[in-house]
């Protein structure tokens, strides 16, 4: 990935600030200026970048990541030209192309050749560039029966693929790509994928915004992290992803603390997670037996509690639920005042990420009587020198064997 | 290469934020092209009838003034072919009321490409006044059929109607880009154009011809004529019609005075320019 240091960077961004001015109270009439010419006009500034400077080097893959409203759809609007900036440079080198939305100006009352050729002007090509391109745009987006329909006969499948092929063909050095554009169906958005991924072969220069780390994690070379239009890290997208995550955790435990669900009969006062030894640890490797324990203080008698414990990773799925309800129905009686520790014993399994335990303890029954629930409070890391990608990550035991040519193949039994 | 100890390192283009012209005037042309050229088959083919519907508003109101003004009320009755002279002026005041009430709320109507593709903003109210232009051709073919067939004379003077109707141009696209630049930042454009629109056609000699009001006002009949669009009906009347009907300098009591809509369709444009380059930049953010 090393650019040779002669040449310069395919794009620069050197201290790029943005502020949007939202009016204190909207007017727009003319009568309202002149009854009241003094009114209304209050201003706040709300900067969305602010001195904002890296560079991007020719075919560099680079990920802009950041919850929303960081700034960088602001960012990318700026690179595109569609936002002029308060203060700062940027410069490119090479066209340019934006793939914010697709298919911008379709007009769905004319057919596929029309809205096609003005949709690759728009895009930067030269009226006779994107009539010469038709025939392609329209067999990559595998619409050659369709091209008489009208676009508003088209699926909505048909409609993204075809402004996604003219987006493709306008053939730029230099790529701006949003999330949005990962919308449609699974097979599509693989397409896509494909596509910047070819892109990325062909060694054209591709920034990309989204606030999935994931994707940045798997495609990109380099990463930055925008928040509240603040550059905070940039570089390697692992770091810049531990970052990103530490940020949201922070984030959502400081809105909800306070609040408490449950009737209160008991609480959970504490967990945590321990390893083999006997430790606290909030960082574990993939494969480790490991124990979380919660300390249940009862302000009234209860029999047979119930509590269950939900490993989430960072989007929010339950990875792993462990429950007294399947493993340990009768968990006891307890009385007023008394202080008991559960503990739950498991290997780890989880592919490497953030998790967060949550404990929700409940009456007896299906858990659906909550007492308490303890969230927010800790996370942990797995970490793990292999992943296969998926949400959990087990040893699996495999063979191998080779078969005669003329082994059957495809039968039952 | 670099003999010298400092090395200049080429950072390309620098990247600009949106404006009226950005991309150049070749891409703006393009452009402007390519739009209104979907926008007129839009219309044209759009529906069964297609083009007879952009007809019939001109045809309408020129049948209805037709008969309510030569038949029960006279209207000029001393002068030669007024009937086609009512319809030429219905086509031209048609032209311009159709590009300046689109012009109004296009840019706030294209919001969605505003807001998402850089392209020279000023694309977008100048493909409507070219979209009315072809529509303002498509016309004058009426006029010329009617023309002919009410006996009107083929002159050579009829190629005068040329810069005329680059006058009328220019007028209408400074409007144009105005109008579209203030409408995004203040709603009641809108309104205060559609009332301004119906004075402006009884201000531009269309229906009650010069000849008549002189009779009456002469003041008043001069100086209707500082109004770029009646300036250009008159001298388009005298030009195509007939001779008989007085020609702008004359009306107006001068050649030099024709300095006066000449300078209003000039300054218009160049205020319309000047507001809409003003404002392009911003437009993305204030829609």
């Amino acid at each position: 990935m090393e650019a040779s240091p002669t040449r310069a960077p395919a794009v620069t961004v050197e201290q790029v600030s943005k502020g949007f001015r939202t009016p204190e109270e909207a007017s727009h009439t003319l009568k309202e200026r002149v009854l009241h010419p003094t009114r209304g006009r209050g201003h706040r500034e709300f900067m969305a970048l602010r001195d904002v400077s890296f560079a991007v080097q020719e075919g560099e893959f680079f990920g802009i990541v950041g919850r929303n409203g960081s700034g960088k759809s602001t960012l990318l609007k700026c690179l595109a030209g569609i936002y002029q900036v308060d203060s700062g440079k940027m410069h490119r080198r090479g066209r340019m192309s934006t793939f914010i939305e697709l298919g911008v100006g379709f007009n769905p009352d004319l057919a596929a050749y029309d809205n096609v050729v003005l949709n690759g002007i728009m895009m930067g090509l030269s009226p006779a560039e994107a009539k010469a391109r038709y025939r392609k745009i329209i067999e990559f987006a595998e619409l050659e029966e369709f091209q008489e329909l009208k676009l508003k006969n088209y699926s909505s499948g048909m409609h993204v693929r075809l402004a996604f092929s003219v987006a493709v063909q306008v053939d730029a050095d230099i790529l701006l790509i949003d999330e949005v554009l990962a919308v449609g169906d699974a097979a599509f958005q693989q397409k896509c994928f494909d596509v910047f991924n070819r892109m990325r072969d062909e060694g054209k220069t591709i920034l990309f915004v989204t606030h999935d780390m994931g994707t940045v994690q798997r495609l990109c070379h380099r990463a930055m992290l925008l928040d509240h239009g603040e550059m905070i890290a940039i570089g390697d997208p692992e770091e810049v992803g531990d970052r990103y995550l530490d940020m949201n955790f922070t984030a959502t435990s400081q809105a909800r603390q306070g609040e408490r669900e449950g009737d209160g009969f008991a609480r959970v006062v504490d967990g945590w997670l321990e390893n083999d030894a006997g430790e606290r640890i909030d960082q574990i490797l993939q494969g480790e037996r490991c124990t979380f324990r919660a300390v249940v203080q009862f302000n009234e008698a209860i029999n047979h509690p119930s509590l269950t414990v939900a490993l989430r990773n960072e989007r929010g799925d339950n990875v792993l639920i462990l429950t007294t309800i399947i493993d340990h129905n009768d968990s006891g009686t307890f009385a007023r005042g008394e202080r008991v520790q559960f503990a739950v014993s498991f290997d780890n399994i989880l592919c490497p990420g953030r998790y967060e335990p949550v404990a929700n303890l409940a009456h007896r029954g299906a858990g659906h009587e909550l007492m308490d629930r303890w969230a927010k409070q800790m996370t942990f890391v797995v970490r793990s020198s292999r992943t296969a990608g998926g949400l959990v990550d087990v040893p699996g035991d495999w063979t191998i064997e080779r078969l005669g040519a003329d082994a059957p193949v495809g039968q039952v039994g | 290469m670099a003999s010298a100890g400092v090395e200049v390192i080429d950072l390309g283009e620098p990247i600009r934020g949106p404006g009226a012209l950005s991309g150049g005037w070749r891409r703006t042309l393009q452009l402007t092209i390519a739009i209104a050229k979907n926008d007129f088959k839009l219309r044209f083919f759009g529906s069964v009838l297609g083009y007879v519907w952009q007809l019939m508003r001109p045809l309408l109101l020129f049948g209805v003034l037709y008969i309510v003004f030569t038949q029960i009320v006279p209207l000029g009755k001393d002068l030669e072919y007024f009937p086609v002279a009512l319809l030429l002026g219905i086509v031209l005041f048609t032209f311009f009321a159709e590009a300046t009430s689109a012009a109004v709320s296009c840019v706030v109507v294209r919001e969605n490409l505003v807001r998402k593709i850089h392209f020279p903003r000023i694309v977008i109210p100048l493909a409507i006044v070219l979209t009315a232009c072809f529509n303002l051709l498509l016309n004058l073919v009426v006029v010329v059929v009617f023309a002919l067939g009410s006996n009107v004379p083929l002159r050579w003077t009829w190629l005068g109607l040329l810069p005329l109707l680059l006058g009328l141009v220019v007028f209408t696209v400074g409007l144009s880009m105005l109008l579209s630049a203030l409408y995004v930042r203040y709603r009641d454009v809108q309104p205060i154009w559609d009332v301004s629109l119906q004075i402006t056609f009884y201000a531009s000699l269309i229906l009650v011809p010069y000849e008549t009001i002189r009779e009456k006002h002469e003041v008043l009949a001069s100086g209707l004529l500082a109004n770029p669009l009646a300036a250009v009906l008159q001298e388009a009347r005298h030009l195509v019609i007939d001779p008989g009907y007085v020609n702008a300098a004359d009306a107006m009591g001068g050649a030099l005075r024709l300095l006066v809509p000449f300078a209003i369709a000039i300054g218009t444009f160049l205020l319309g320019l000047w507001t809409f380059n003003r404002e392009a930049p911003r437009i993305a953010e204030e829609l």
